[in-house]
């Protein structure tokens, strides 16, 4: 069992000089991928930050076998490259598709669904800075109630859409959540799911400074804040089985739990909530960890299918 | 000893796609393509392909899990129709552009609205620039020829491109024929294992289609287009080889039936190719000079060979199953610029028929002929296109 | 730098991109705040090794950063992470 970020290897996948923006969160969660998952690994990405990360033909900043594909393929791609490993009777090759949260939620999700419901063994991440960054930051269904985006100026009047869940009723073996602040618990997921035979899913959020307005040294501060008041909870959903991991797993207790305006505060895009949207927010939170609760407690079998998280 | 069967041009779609070893389908249901996937199907079930089967969620899965088995290094089959394949229309660039040698079988139908579940080429066509090869069968025994010999064309090192097989839905789809099916082993002696351009490797990491820039962008369009040409070159050789094997040919990229003295041309594509035949035969019993060329490729397109038939004949008439809204069938606009730069350029007039299913017989194209003859002696195309049998 | 082609002839077929340090040029003209670090406060506990974006802290063995400042961005994560605040962001007119 591993303690400490000390045992992680050396060895760098996700070469230096890449062209990811200044304090970008999906580019130390691909570093801790690749310390996770070595580099035996096929690589689907379709169109995301990730794309522009690599940097332009002939270079490429990423060592490890990379297929670009359609903004809304890549679990079908991935299903490709799944079956024709197989066929090719090749099993040290794990295949990850890694796309944003647009690339999720939204025009992904069909395949995403397909691929899930035909048991595709392969591991899918969705790095979420909850709006088409690329792009320019606009609204995805990933986006949070109050957010700044363009398409949003004055903030976005729905809900984030819950994507974990939604891939849990699928029934996959395993569903996680994580979060580059937490190095342990993602690469620790990451080898989890690499073991497990079937459809994979983790959801992780990936603070954004330049679209979140805040400073880039503030990224895994702001990703331990969404954790700490609650926003985001860590948790894994193993063959239905609904658990909380540290440190979410200790604050159930509302008592524990920052106040949502500290990670407010710190981040531009949240820059117009009135009293009343955080009180709302703030509601919405403890509302979700009254579930958690309920599903922490309940029986194994039926952990996804209670209440809305 | 060869097998003489007798089906559908699905089924034997479905059996071209068992001889020719594919390694990984992937397909999605669409009427009239459904009975190629569940032949397939049936293989499967019963033992006879050792493949991997993936019933995608949608067309445009169904693409990009091709595209995904053909850079893992494997040879790969699907089929669609209509909607089908205009669902895929960004894959197919992606595809081409990943220069992938993926066969697919399109069961030509109308596009809607409204809905039609009826043939013509209005499906294949509007994919016309996407960089596939496209090629038009006229019979089943096509059909099977088409799909294996594709195959060795698509993985040629001078060509690998994806190649689109087209048929006509219900006209040949559903339409039970006699087909000679070769032995196994005389397949594989001509169709080599599965070769493509690349493949993703863990032994040489690269990064596939990130962003290119303008300074590069152009040389990779380039390399397509001269693919395509080297495609054209290929095409008849293949074809020959095929019939030094198997004893049947189809006329590389077009089929000539009684060209060689002929006035008037009648340029068709797919089956209405054998209905031309007839009509032909029927008007040199009247003692006119008439011949048929049939555009079995369409992409490349056959510009050169257009223009050799241009040499001999007055005049060239075009039959599209198929409008460019706002222009002409592309069959008649590819003709005309195939001959443009010739100094004694024949006159070519467009015919519209058949759209959305409707019959276009051997008497209707003996109709058309015989207009065009009148317009040739007259020296004057009295209409640049014609809409055949339209209600008034 | 070898597989750069040149001509068309040298080009593959398709855009095959080759891993290279710096696909992106040299990313520490990006910066604006260099990081430096107290090497007598660094208890090398590898937080900012691990949290850094760009992989421009370079692990030694006895597990002290060594910044690349070819391609370092300044986004300050490792100063703002640093559990001893070890590390200082500058300003680079400073220098």
């Amino acid at each position: 069992m591993m303690v400490t970020v000390k045992e992680f290897s050396k060895e760098e996948y996700l070469l230096k000089g890449h062209a990811a923006c200044a304090g970008c969160g999906p580019a130390i969660s691909l570093r801790l991928l690749f310390k996770a998952l070595g580099n035996k690994i096929f690589l689907v990405v379709p169109a995301c930050c990730t794309t522009v990360i690599q940097g332009p033909y002939p270079y490429t900043s990423f060592s490890v076998p990379l297929q670009n594909v359609l903004f809304e393929s890549t679990a079908a791609a991935a299903s490709g490259i799944v079956a024709a490993l197989h066929q090719r009777n090749v099993k040290d090759i794990t295949v990850v598709g890694w796309a944003g949260d647009g690339g999720t939620v939204d025009i992904g999700i069909q395949a995403l669904s397909g691929a899930a419901e035909r048991e595709t063994d392969f591991i899918y991440i969705c790095y979420d800075n909850e709006a088409y960054g690329n792009t320019g930051m606009q609204r995805s269904g990933a986006t949070p109630y109050g957010a700044w985006t363009t398409t949003t100026p004055s903030g976005k009047r729905e809900r984030k859409k819950d994507m974990p869940l939604i891939m849990a009723a699928h029934k996959i073996p395993y569903v996680a959540t994580a979060c580059p602040s937490y190095p342990i618990d993602f690469v620790s997921k990451l080898r989890k799911a690499k073991e497990i035979k079937g459809t994979k899913y983790i959801h992780i959020l990936a603070p954004c400074p330049t679209g979140w307005r805040y400073d880039t040294g503030k990224t895994v501060e702001l990703g331990r804040l969404a954790v700490q008041t609650g926003l985001w909870a860590l948790y894994e959903i193993e063959n239905g089985k609904f658990k909380l991991n540290p440190p979410s797993d200790r604050l159930i207790d509302k008592a524990k739990r920052k106040s949502v305006k500290e990670y407010f505060a710190l981040q531009g895009r949240f820059r117009n909530l009135t009293e009343e949207d955080i009180d709302r927010i703030q509601k919405g939170v403890d509302e979700d960890w009254e579930n958690y609760r309920a599903q922490t407690s309940c029986s194994a079998s039926d952990a996804t299918l209670h209440g809305k998280i | 000893m060869a097998q003489m069967i007798i089906d559908t041009a699905n089924h034997i779609a479905g059996y071209a796609a068992k001889a020719a070893r594919v390694k990984v389908v992937a397909a999605y249901p669409i009427t009239p393509q459904t009975t190629v996937v569940e032949k397939i199907a049936e293989f499967v079930e019963e033992g006879k392909m050792d493949i991997e089967y993936i019933r995608v969620e949608s067309e445009h899965s169904a693409m990009m899990a091709c595209i995904g088995a053909a850079v893992t290094g494997v040879r790969t089959f699907t089929a669609t129709s209509a909607h089908g394949l205009a669902l895929m229309h960004e894959a197919l660039h992606w595809a081409s552009g990943s220069r992938l040698p993926i066969v697919m079988v399109v069961v030509n139908r109308a596009m809607g609205a409204p809905w039609s579940i009826m043939p013509d080429f209005s499906d294949s066509l509007s994919q016309r620039d996407t960089g596939w090869l496209q090629f038009y069968c006229a019979d089943n025994q096509e059909v099977f020829d088409t799909i294996i010999q594709t195959y060795k064309l698509c993985e040629n090192e001078r060509v690998f491109l994806p190649a689109m097989v087209c048929l006509e839905g219900f006209i040949l789809s559903h339409t039970y024929m006699p087909v000679k099916i070769p032995k196994q082993e005389e397949i594989d002696a001509f169709l080599p294992p599965y070769k493509s351009g690349w493949t993703l490797d863990l032994n040489d990491p690269i990064s596939h289609a990130n962003l290119v820039s303008p300074e590069w962008f152009m040389e990779f369009r380039y390399m397509i287009q001269e693919a395509m040409e080297n495609a054209k070159q290929l095409i008849p050789k293949i074809d020959r080889e095929y019939r030094e094997r198997f004893g049947v040919e189809h006329g590389g990229l077009i089929e000539k039936y009684r060209c060689e003295d002929a006035d008037l041309l009648l340029l068709t594509m797919g089956t209405m190719g054998s209905d031309a035949k007839i009509a032909v035969d029927n008007l040199r019993k009247e003692g006119l000079k008439v011949g048929s060329a049939r555009v079995r490729v369409f992409r490349p397109f056959p510009t050169e060979e257009i223009g050799k038939l241009a040499e001999r004949a007055q005049m060239l008439t075009s039959i599209d199953r198929h409008i460019s809204f706002g222009m002409e069938g592309f069959l008649a606009t590819e003709i005309k610029a195939s001959v443009f730069n010739r100094k004694d350029k024949p006159l070519v007039a467009g015919y519209i028929a058949g759209l959305g299913g409707r019959d276009v017989t051997s008497g209707t194209l003996e109709k058309i002929a015989k207009k065009s003859l009148k317009w040739m002696r007259d020296g004057k195309v009295e209409k640049e296109t014609t809409w055949v049998d339209l209600r008034e | 730098m070898s597989r750069v082609p040149k001509t068309r002839k040298e080009m593959p077929l398709t855009p095959l991109s080759f891993p290279t340090v710096g696909s992106m040029g040299k990313t520490g003209t990006w910066r604006t705040f260099r990081p430096e670090v107290d090497y007598s406060k660094c208890t090398r506990c590898t937080l900012c090794w691990i949290y850094c974006p760009d992989a421009a802290i370079i692990r030694q063995a006895d597990d002290s950063p060594k910044i690349d400042y070819d391609y370092c961005k300044g986004c300050g994560i490792c100063a703002n992470e640093c559990p001893v605040k070890a590390i200082t962001m500058c300003r680079e007119e400073e220098e």
